[in-house]
């Protein structure tokens, strides 16, 4: 018999920051993590998600066009749904464009032309385009990945991001907190022992993170953070200014105008990238006929968006004072996201933490980056690195009287745990429902609600008798789980969860049913694509080639079996079958070696085996 | 005991036949092979720390068995609760009165320590008044604070010497002398909170 051994190869997994404004997908490639560009060889995919007159689903770059002309079947900054419930978002819904439909009560739907999708689903989609991204460009197989959340994200919101990861049919191993992925990016290549403040504003979020670092390990002091300020409140600004003018001017709002909104939006954004880097911007809007401009000076944007950039200062003093760390005592600060390319944000975090910010890698790429390196920890392929990430909120029980008893305090190292005994209040009760929170107020009802745990089949006895054990334990991810134990009988006991924001399990379980057959057509498409693409390469090398003067040196039975190579991949290519074209693409490998050979031979530029599409 | 995972007969932490990890010694001192003991090294227990982070972390299961990863998860749960407690000297002392029996009970922050009655007394009548608008008495506050914060580092001190004592020498008398203090820090403790008046006041 033989026992195939399936276990001697390190798995692959990638590394995926799934942000609200950009995502993108990163893998180990050998000792260096690297971003997977998609086919349109953007790095940044931009997490919108659009669904076509025809009913099909687009993402990212793909998408953004259609936010423009069908706002009503597009959806962006969908990360600032997740895992919340619609009181949450009541405020959000006057400056974003989500269309939340009927049947919202227990989880928020959202319409795309006549569909509503949860959010967990439409990240879904996102991740989708990612795994996809990744099985082209890596010719292979994805189903495990490392999924970044903010650092600030409560419990439920960690929840649906690992909803949206098995409902884009990836096995989620690990969430880790993006400030605590740039570290990791960062202490590849450093390997530093001291003390680094992670800074990290991008569109819709803030978190700040202070970290010890020692030999390899890198243990997270505190972190703090709001999970509703970013770069989407400092174009909000602009667009407050720039409505304000146009009504003066032209007599009449757009405000009403989802398709003006949207265009006027990304005029905005524009102009606030570009003022990172010039002292004054030429704001332009046009629309049906009628042109708004203004000139946007870095002195008046600094004077706009002052108090959002201050917002993020508290944080940070809190974040060192929970991690008993003066600014003195920080050794390196790190900025990560998009919004912390604006000098004033910089300087703010300069003076704040008395040391230059490190720049070095790309602050759109670095969590992505960080994401890849926990994937390969994971996968065994990168050692003596290991991450002690915290849990950024308290997790409290509510008591009799509405008081929050903390039983895990935030900034506690994960896994964490705790245990409590509950007892019953009136004689024969055979089930107790503990209501669990997170968040630092003394209330439970200004806390977060996080999910009612009904201990049943309690035994009947007088009030007062039994005794429940119960254990609450946060897992690495920053998940809590519950289970029960009758101490007196030492019984395990079933603990039914409500969860009070997001999807049941059996919710998830129902949605990855139906969504198999599409992760299976996904792949296909995939495997296709990334084929094509190498068709596409060797295809092009070989005509390049054979114009060149090398052709002349092979012998004619030689250079018919080229183009016979050459006319077969020609006719296979458009069959959906991966495996056929990618025979042909072996075949005409092995038939042009000689080509390549002689061209560098004849010291001739650009090589022919293993030519890849620029 | 045995090893869940082959059945060798008394597993370490690790079983030695079969290597796999086994459930947690839920004692905290126990888990880091440590005695129980009131002053400890704290740039020891950091290094055991870091040294069973390395060997226990959940992060280096991924590709075990579901059970061993749940095994890691436990044990690493196990792991920072104990570093939490054992490393920070009030928490650890309360765990050592656990552990010896003599808990810390709830109701005996209520009854203010007689020494400290006077200055109670007082710190209520600054907080009333200052809660009418009495700027004085808000002025007086920090004062407070200050005296307190020095009475609870004389505290500190003391907790630092009876554990000493109890180290060398275990007697039970030390350790009901801890209780006493540890008390007074709670109450104290408390006061120093009530002078942290918000601004806005
Ligand atoms: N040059 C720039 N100047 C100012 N803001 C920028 C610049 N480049 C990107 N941004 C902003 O950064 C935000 C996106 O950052 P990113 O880190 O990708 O966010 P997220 O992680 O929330 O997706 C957007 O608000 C974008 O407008
Ligand atoms: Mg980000």
């Amino acid at each position: 018999m033989f026992q195939i051994e399936f276990d001697n190869q390190p798995d692959l997994v990638v590394g995926i920051d799934l942000g609200t404004t950009n995502s993108l997908v990163a893998w180990m490639n050998l000792t260096q993590p690297e971003v997977i560009p998609g086919e349109d060889g953007d790095k940044l995919v931009p997490s919108i998600v659009s669904l076509t007159e025809a009913g099909e689903l687009i993402v990212g770059n793909a998408a953004r066009q259609e936010l423009i002309d069908h706002p009503e079947r597009s959806i962006y900054s969908v990360k600032r749904l997740m895992g919340r419930g619609i009181e949450d978002v009541r405020d959000e819904l006057k400056l974003f464009p989500f269309r939340i439909a009927e049947g919202s009560e227990n989880v928020i739907r959202v319409a795309l032309g006549d569909q509503t999708f949860t959010p967990p689903e439409i990240s879904a989609f996102i991740l989708r385009q990612l795994k996809k991204n990744a099985e082209t460009a890596l010719d292979a197989r994805v189903t495990k990945a490392v999924i970044t959340v903010p650092a600030y994200f409560n419990d439920a919101q960690r929840q649906a991001t690992r909803d949206a990861g098995r409902l884009a049919g990836l096995e989620v191993l690990r969430l880790v907190n993006e400030p605590t992925a740039a570290a990791l990016a960062y202490g590849l290549d450093k390997r530093k022992e001291g003390v680094v403040a992670v800074y990290d504003l991008g569109g819709g979020t803030f978190d700040v993170s202070i970290l010890k670092l020692q030999e390899g390990i890198f243990e997270v002091l505190a972190t703090n953070g709001d999970t509703h300020l970013g770069g989407d409140d400092i174009d909000n600004r602009l667009m407050q200014i720039a409505i304000e003018d146009i009504q003066a001017e032209w007599g009449e709002g757009i405000a009403h105008s989802g398709e003006a909104i949207q265009t006027l939006r990304q005029d905005v954004i524009r102009v606030k990238e570009a003022l990172s880097f010039a002292p004054s911007v030429n704001l332009e809007f046009a629309w049906h006929g009628k042109k708004y401009q203004r000139t946007i000076t870095r002195e008046l944007f600094d004077g706009l968006i002052q108090d959002i950039v201050d917002r993020t200062l508290g944080p940070c003093r809190d974040c060192m004072k929970d991690a008993g760390v003066t600014p003195e005592q920080i050794d390196e600060v790190v900025l990560v996201g998009g919004s912390t390319r604006i000098p004033l944000v910089r300087s703010a975090v300069e003076v704040l933490f008395r040391a230059r910010p490190h720049t070095e890698l790309n602050p759109d790429e670095v969590v992505a980056l960080g994401a890849a390196v926990q994937a390969g920890i994971l996968a065994g392929t990168v050692e003596n690195q290991l991450l002690l990430d915290v849990t950024p909120l308290s997790l409290g029980i509510e008591m009799y009287g509405g008081v929050a008893s903390k039983i895990i305090h935030r900034n506690s190292t994960i896994p964490a745990s705790a245990g409590e005994t509950f007892t019953t209040g009136v004689d024969r009760q055979t089930n107790v429902l503990i209501h669990v929170v997170q968040g630092e107020r003394e209330l439970a009802k200004d806390c977060r609600s996080l999910a009612r745990f009904d201990l049943k089949g309690i035994d009947p006895m007088p009030a007062g008798f039994a005794r429940i054990e119960v254990r609450f334990l946060i897992d690495a991810n920053g998940i809590l789980s519950v289970t029960a134990r009758d101490a007196r009988t030492g019984k395990e006991q079933t603990v039914e969860v409500k969860p009070s924001y997001g999807l049941t399990d059996e919710q998830v379980e129902a949605m990855i049913e139906a969504s198999i057959d599409n992760a299976e057509a996904d792949y296909k498409a995939a495997q296709l694509s990334g084929i094509r693409i190498e068709a596409d390469g060797i295809m092009a090398a070989t005509e390049k080639a054979m114009r060149n003067k090398a052709w002349l040196t092979l012998t004619d039975e030689e250079r018919a079996e080229v183009t016979a190579a050459m006319n077969r991949l020609k006719v296979v290519y458009c069959i959906n079958d991966h495996h056929l074209i990618h025979a042909q693409v072996d075949i005409l490998n092995q038939a042009t070696h000689k080509l390549a050979e002689n061209m560098m031979n004849t010291a001739v530029q650009g090589a022919l085996q293993g030519t890849k599409v620029e | 005991m045995t090893c869940w995972n082959c059945g060798a007969a008394e597993p370490a932490r690790f079983c030695v036949s079969c290597k796999a990890l086994q459930p947690p010694v839920p004692e905290y001192f126990a888990f880091f092979e440590l005695a129980p003991q009131l002053a400890l090294d704290e740039k020891d227990l950091q290094q055991r720390f870091y040294g069973l982070s390395r060997k226990l972390h959940p992060d280096l299961f991924s590709r075990k068995s579901p059970a061993e990863n749940e095994h890691a998860l436990e044990a690493t749960a196990v792991l920072n609760d104990a570093y939490r407690t054992l490393r920070d000297p009030i928490a650890r002392a309360l765990y050592v009165l656990k552990l010896e029996g003599l808990d810390v009970g709830e109701q005996s922050t209520k009854d203010v320590p007689p020494e400290l009655l006077e200055e109670v007394f007082e710190l209520n009548m600054a907080l009333e008044e200052a809660r009418m608008g009495d700027a004085d008495a808000l002025a007086q506050l920090p004062g407070f604070r200050v005296r307190f914060e020095a009475m609870r580092a004389e505290t500190d001190l003391a907790v630092a010497q009876v554990s000493t004592a109890w180290d060398a020498t275990h007697a039970k008398q030390a350790l009901t002398d801890l209780r006493g203090h540890l008390n007074r820090r709670k109450y104290i403790t408390n006061l120093i909170d009530k002078t942290n008046v918000p601004d806005r006041v």
